[in-house]
């Protein structure tokens, strides 16, 4: 018998269609996340168009009785870690040649190739997506110490870059402005394709491992 | 019939292809985006006897003009306009007839912004996602229309044109009221600032596809913390740190750092998207205002 630790949802109002879970961590968020994909596939679930997961929250959008789901969201035993939850795992080769290479291996005190080998050999998960289609905040680098956003954003940044910025990792699906540390680029993988499914490889849930590739 | 092809002759301000868009795809960033007033775009696609979520086009503002190179049913619903077929004026909120090679003028709304145009097959570009709408936002879906563009109309449906010619169909109101219900971070506002947005009296400043502004009595927060960037939902009235409120639209952002106050009832978002700028704007509380779980 183990002691079912309080889960310490929050659950907010948000119109006729929809609620707010508000969780105590980023952790909690993925273990909520990973448990309603869950209760949808076995049916467990009502009818919800979106689930989405933020830093603190998800949102379930589209609900016909938000009430109700509202009143048995507080009686749900959640996952410990998002670990103990299994999710697609991915790797993704990059070559570490970013252009803040060598800022990033300055602010974790290591030299380029020892940034490199500790970026890779993070175990990363998709916590929630924004800003642009297919672009995913990965946390799992919490030994890494957490890098401010460039202090100008660079007004075009590659498709295939890998960033960091604060707790997280990502991956640019495609060009845009952006303000995060450059450290590598992905080789030979789209990550986001609206003409392929799925479109995004890079799901909140999904694992993630770098695999560096020789410049 | 087959297939045919449209020409696009004025493009006007801003004119979009759209259709229901794409729901369901939040959690990857993508906007749901499709027809702001989906209300009459559904009515433009039933007059021309098309599924009601086929693509349409539609304007901003000044309308545009398109010479299809099949005779072809269209409709123009929306925000009222003068329409003409090849110089002479036809009918607005009723299907027409346009002959192969013939120029459709949709004029400058007289009230609102955004009419809709409808051809019976639907236009037919490439879907993405489901959709063929123009996300504004985040690029998916064609580009806004521009002159000498083509476009591909489906097969127009084997039914014979509705029995109707048109429908009542009111014109876009000169003041909105926009009911509302409690936002997430309602809290997060001081309880002035929570009576001071039913009370008063704001005003469109601006407005596009991802949303409407607002200019008013400043919504003043009871705290300035930072909040994490969580989901949003469509009539979202979100306030950035200037206190000025604004509507989410369908191409709003999937999820946003500024507290939510509440939450525009679905059914007046169609009327928020008309709204030109200087339209007056009240809240009122829907029913389920003060409930709290």
């Amino acid at each position: 018998m183990t002691v079912e630790r309080t889960p310490r949802l929050r659950v907010l109002p948000y119109g006729p269609n929809a609620l707010l879970v508000e969780c105590a961590d980023h952790r909690q968020v993925q273990s909520l996340h990973a448990e309603l994909l869950h209760r949808r596939t076995v049916g467990a679930l009502p009818p919800v168009r979106e689930i989405v997961p933020g830093e603190r929250t998800v949102l379930l959008d589209g609900l016909d009785d938000p009430d109700t789901l509202a009143g048995q969201l507080s009686g749900w035993t959640l996952a410990r870690t998002p670990d103990e939850v299994p999710g697609p795992a991915l790797r993704i080769p990059v070559r570490y040649d970013g252009a803040d290479l060598d800022h990033i291996a300055r602010h974790w005190q290591v030299d380029a190739a020892e940034a490199a080998r500790r970026h890779s050999a993070a175990r990363w998960r998709v916590a929630f997506c924004g800003f642009v289609p297919g672009f995913a905040y990965l946390t799992g680098g919490s030994g890494l110490p957490a890098l401010p956003r460039r202090a100008t954003p660079r007004t075009r940044v590659p498709a295939g870059a890998v960033g960091l910025a604060g707790p997280y990792t990502g991956v640019y699906p495609r060009a845009s402005p952006g303000g995060w540390q450059l450290i590598g680029t992905v080789v030979d993988i789209r990550l986001w394709d609206p003409h392929r499914e799925p479109a995004a490889l890079l799901a909140p849930g999904a694992q993630v491992y770098f695999e560096p590739v020789p410049g | 019939m087959t297939r045919g092809l449209l020409d696009v002759v004025r493009a006007g301000a801003l004119t979009t292809v759209q259709d229901a868009g794409r729901p369901g795809h939040a959690h990857l960033g993508v906007p749901h985006s499709g027809a702001l007033d989906q209300p009459a775009s559904r009515l433009a696609n039933r007059l021309v006897g098309n599924h009601f979520e086929a693509a349409v086009l539609e304007t901003t503002l000044d309308g545009c003009s398109v010479r299809p190179r099949r005779t072809v049913l269209a409709a123009v619903t929306g925000a009222p306009c003068p329409v003409k077929v090849d110089g002479r004026p036809a009918p607005w909120g009723a299907w027409v007839r346009v002959p192969a090679g013939a120029l459709l003028e949709v004029g400058p709304a007289v009230r609102g912004i955004r009419s809709y145009v409808a051809f019976a097959g639907g236009i037919d570009v490439e879907p993405e996602l489901g959709s063929r709408a123009t996300d504004r936002l985040s690029g998916l879906g064609p580009p806004a229309l521009t002159a000498g563009d083509t476009l591909a109309l489906g097969p127009p449906s084997a039914l014979p044109p509705p029995l109707v010619e048109a429908v009542p169909h009111r014109a876009p109101p000169a003041h909105l009221v926009l009911r509302i219900a409690p936002g997430p971070r309602a809290d997060w506002f001081t309880p002035a600032a929570l009576r001071l947005l039913t009370a008063a009296r704001y005003v469109v400043s601006a407005g596009d596809r991802v949303g409407l502004r607002l200019h008013g009595p400043v919504l003043a927060r009871r705290t300035p913390a930072e909040l994490p960037s969580e989901g949003v939902v469509l009539g979202a009235v979100q306030v950035p740190p200037d206190g000025q409120p604004l509507v989410f639209l369908a191409d709003h952002p999937v999820t946003g750092g500024y507290p939510v106050i509440a939450i525009v009832d679905r059914r007046d978002l169609p009327d928020a998207a008309q709204a030109v700028a200087g339209v007056p704007v009240r809240f009122v509380q829907s029913s389920s205002w003060g409930q709290r779980y």
